[in-house]
């Protein structure tokens, strides 16, 4: 059945190549295309599917169209002429307008026109005629829209204008796609032996799941011994393939999470590097930098909804202000009498952070509140190999590591970040060399909470914000700073990452709970290894 | 020091005989007052009393683990609920099997959620529990053997501080998250419930619910001598030197690991039971009791009352929890304002606890020597002090 099918579309493809419209029964006018047209409105369906064929083949923009309305019951004819027009209705009357022109010529009464009828195969037809139609559009984008279509379809009916497309397409990626697309079909229903093979080699080429499940279904259904063989040998190669983009796709997922925890955790190494004080309101206070974004978009939605997505450049620093005015209130409220008490300053802090949980709920409410991501950060780059990067999560992997770069600078670059770290390797030594240790401990606290706060930010777009926002991050933040080791921004950014990426590889084996509770038994065995963590502070500073 | 006999020592000291009389006084009353007083009376115990009433007392015996490691051997630990919710699970183990075919499903092998998740048979681990004695020795022994190996890892490589506090804290999340999981068998989110009844009597019977108070009121002060005792001794002197300088009570000699994972472990083993006659009273056992926060609740309790006392712990656990009973009922929005309060309150102005307060003390030294005078009033003429 298959190859008389093939030859004669290509019969009706050289005939209206060469201008040699096939047999009909209605006037022949000196173009083809209009001659299709008329076609159309042949008396039997046999009939109407080779019109179709021919006026595709025609490879005419204008077809489409008429296509279109033809699938959609608005292609008719006039009784007294027969001649085939696109109408729209307008009351009681239909506009009658010419295909070949796509100009209005004169209205119809209803009894004039006649709707040229339609069946469902030939509704099937169109569907698939009109999918392979912009396949040669002048558009590059919807021509590799429609090469991807027509490899998902995989109907061989769609071969003749598929081969057609591939001899004028000169884009190097569009071509990929058809090629891959007219493979698909020669091996599924291709006779050749030989060709088949071809095929499925040339398949290999290609990393993307549905190849490999194609050439799956292939390898365990077809009956040529050969030809399963050799699906089954580019089935393989196309999954090694995916496994590696897939490597790729948990690292970034790895990354991603690991930037997440870096955020959340850098402010907390910075407070207990410096004070050996453990925040646990610092979770508190990535949620109100997460609610400072709440704020500052409802003030943009109210006051400039043009300028929303900027909402976010003015939320950080807001974020960062706020907290940190925070901060430096419980520094100075409740820190500073608990110095050398450090449990005591976890207790105190765990107080502030379930005082601070109430009062959001009870201005906020317990839901969630809407967090809007401005445009440039939705969306996402996808590629045909099934890796996902969304937008957002890109960008808070730049602003995490931005934000380490800031804190490394101000430490290194700066008077306060010097005195930082002289407090931090020597408090008494620092003190007597003439540096406020207490102004050091409070800004440093400040800092700490107002990174805190531009961690906020970031998580606001990618998590609820609700009053329980930071008790989600504190643990896994502790964890980041534990294992990282204390006084050293190189240690947060490893630990960080490691147990994010680890995270994230341990899920696909084990799940995603599973995974979360080994990587925790796994820090709480490395402590007894390295009790500081992994880059941890040398000489005295250690016993004090 | 030392050279009182030990019961002796408690009498002397009025705070501990007070609160230990109050506690015995209770036990024998409060379950009389239930039972044997027509439900007219204003003298009558409504059940419901005596089943919160031995609630909190399982509560102030958690907080007495805790007083034990933090108080007198400077280990925080914010993973005690762990400890507390395994001697739960285990008791809740029994009495899962003691429900038999009593179940929705009415299955004498298997209980209802492992027939609503379509186990065929008993995991492994639920082997023995049918045996009330088997499950009083895990209580034990799951708490204690789980306290063990933590803490042979954490104080042998000299984890301290800060550090073992959050890592205590890592253990209770990561078994909070395992439970959760339906596939470890322990019913997951929903945990164990439906009790019927433990050797034969009905949980919600009158007559037991006066017995598990009883046994808990009983089990606070049994707690309380055991921690004494540990503490009063020369092992207890060594511990007190851990917590005052770790370091230094290693340089003269002493194995500083293999004495704070003993307090660890007998900390522990209290929790556990804690837990196991907690979760008869209360009737479930579910994963929240793992939660962190659960655990740094038990340690204000401590920090409240007064840490290093012993007393201090149970004041606190039963004041912070009737205030809890009482404020989350009546105005639910204040309650987290009022323990966050707690936290900050008792840690900046009551570095010693309720106990430990001035004014307590003076009135408790009024007391006594008011009673001295009474029972000995020659040693008080000429302005003598009587000692």
């Amino acid at each position: 059945m298959y190859p008389s099918k093939f030859k004669t579309r290509w019969l009706v493809l050289l005939s209206v190549i060469f201008g040699l419209g096939l047999a009909s029964a209605t006037p022949a006018y000196a173009d083809p295309f209009v001659d299709a047209v008329q076609a159309l409105n042949a008396k039997s369906n046999k009939a109407k599917t080779k019109a179709i064929e021919t006026l595709v083949a025609t490879g005419d923009e204008r077809a489409a169209a008429v296509l279109d309305a033809f699938l959609n019951g608005k292609l008719f004819y006039r009784k007294a002429d027969k001649r085939v027009f696109i109408t729209q209705k307008s009351g009681s009357v239909y506009v009658l307008i010419d295909p070949a022109t796509g100009k209005d010529v004169g209205e119809a009464k209803k009894s004039e026109a006649k709707k040229i009828p339609i069946n469902n195969r030939l509704r099937g037809q169109l569907k698939g005629v009109l999918g392979a139609m912009t396949l040669m559009s002048a558009d590059i984008a919807k021509r590799r829209h429609a090469a991807d279509e027509v490899f998902k379809a995989n109907d061989p009916s769609m071969l003749p204008v598929l081969e057609k497309a591939l001899a004028r397409e000169d884009d190097a990626d569009v071509k990929d796609r058809m090629l891959r697309a007219q493979a698909a079909i020669v091996l599924e229903y291709g006779e050749d032996t030989q060709a088949r093979i071809q095929a499925a080699q040339s398949l290999a080429e290609f990393t993307d799941p549905d190849v490999a499940a194609l050439l799956g279904k292939m390898a365990a259904s077809a009956q040529d011994s050969a030809v399963v063989k050799a699906a089954t040998d580019a089935q393989s190669t196309v999954k090694s393939g995916l496994a590696t983009w897939a490597f790729l796709g948990n690292l970034f997922q790895g990354v991603s999470l690991g930037s997440v925890l870096l955020l959340a955790a850098v402010g907390l190494a910075i407070t207990f590097g410096v004070m050996g004080v453990i925040n646990m309101a610092h979770g508190e206070m990535v949620m109100l930098g997460a609610y400072t974004t709440f704020m500052v978009q409802e003030v943009f939605r109210a006051y400039f909804p043009g300028a929303f997505d900027w909402s976010l450049a003015v939320a950080v620093p807001a974020a960062f202000l706020v907290t940190a005015a925070v901060g430096i209130a419980i520094e100075r409220g409740i820190i500073r009498w608990l110095y050398g008490r450090p449990l005591e300053t976890l207790l105190a802090t765990w107080g502030l952070s379930l005082m601070l949980q109430q009062a959001i709920r009870t201005i906020f409410g317990p839901t969630n509140q809407e967090v809007g991501n401005p445009s440039w950060m939705s969306g996402a780059i996808e590629t045909s190999t099934g890796l996902v990067l969304t937008y957002n999560r890109i960008w808070i992997i730049v602003f995490a590591l931005g934000v380490l770069l800031m804190l490394s600078l101000i430490a290194r670059k700066t008077l306060f970040g010097l005195q930082m770290r002289a407090v931090t390797q020597n408090r008494a030594m620092a003190s007597s060399m003439g540096i406020r240790s207490g102004w050091v401990d409070a800004l440093t606290f400040a800092l700490g909470s107002g990174v805190a706060g531009m961690a906020g930010v970031a998580l606001s777009q990618i998590d609820n914000v609700s009053p329980n926002l930071g008790q989600t991050y504190i643990i896994d933040s502790f964890m980041v700073v534990v294992f990282g080791g204390v006084g050293n921004l190189w240690g947060t950014l490893v630990g960080a990452f490691s147990l994010g990426i680890l995270n994230k590889f341990l899920e696909p084996y084990a799940g995603a709970v599973l995974g979360k509770i080994l990587v925790l038994v796994g820090i709480i065995l490395f402590i007894q290894k390295r009790p500081r963590g992994l880059f941890a502070l040398k000489g005295r500073a250690v016993e004090s | 020091m030392t050279h009182q006999p030990f019961l002796m020592r408690i009498l002397k000291d009025r705070m501990a005989s007070t609160v230990l009389g109050i506690l015995i006084v209770a036990a024998f009353l409060v379950p009389a007052l239930n039972m044997l007083v027509s439900p007219d009376s204003i003298w009558h115990v409504p059940s419901y009393v005596v089943t919160l009433l031995g609630k909190y007392l399982t509560y102030a015996l958690l907080a007495l683990s805790v007083d034990l490691v933090w108080g007198y051997c400077g280990i925080l630990s914010l993973g005690h609920g762990a400890f507390f919710a395994l001697g739960g699970y285990a008791m809740g183990m029994h009495m899962m099997r003691e429900i038999g075919d009593r179940g929705v499903y009415g299955n004498a092998e298997l209980p209802d959620f492992m027939v609503f998740l379509n186990w065929q048979e008993l995991p492994w681990y639920w082997y023995g529990f049918d045996s009330f004695g088997f499950a009083v020795l895990m209580v034990v022994l799951a708490p204690g053997l789980l306290a063990f190996v933590f803490g042979w890892f954490a104080f042998r490589s000299r984890v301290t501080g800060v550090y073992l506090s959050i890592i205590t804290q890592a253990m209770t999340y990561a078994l909070l998250l395992a439970f959760f999981r339906n596939d470890m068998g322990f019913g997951g989110n929903n945990g164990l419930t439906d009790f019927k009844d433990v050797l034969g009597f009905n949980l919600r019977s009158d007559g037991m619910r006066a017995t598990l108070f009883f046994l808990s009121a009983i089990a606070v002060v049994m707690g309380y001598l055991i921690c004494r005792y540990i503490v009063d001794s020369r092992l207890g002197r060594v511990i007190i030197a851990i917590r005052d300088a770790e370091s230094r009570a290693r340089f003269l000699g002493y194995r500083v690991e293999y004495y704070k994972l003993f307090v660890f472990t007998v900390s522990a083993v209290l929790a556990g039971v804690a837990g196991a006659l907690y979760v008869p009273q209360v009737g479930i056992i579910n994963p929240s009791e793992f939660s962190p926060a659960n655990s740094i609740e038990i340690v204000i309790w401590v920090a409240l009352g007064g840490r290093g006392t012993l007393v201090g712990p149970i004041i606190g656990a039963l004041a912070v929890n009737y205030a809890k009973s009482y404020f989350t009922g009546a105005l639910p929005e204040v309650w987290l304002f009022m323990l966050g309060g707690l936290f900050i309150f008792s840690t900046l102005f009551l570095p010693k606890g309720i106990v430990g307060t001035e004014a307590i003390k003076v009135a408790f030294e009024a007391q006594r020597l008011k009673l001295a005078k009474f029972l000995r009033p020659y040693d008080y003429v000429e302005g003598g002090d009587g000692r």
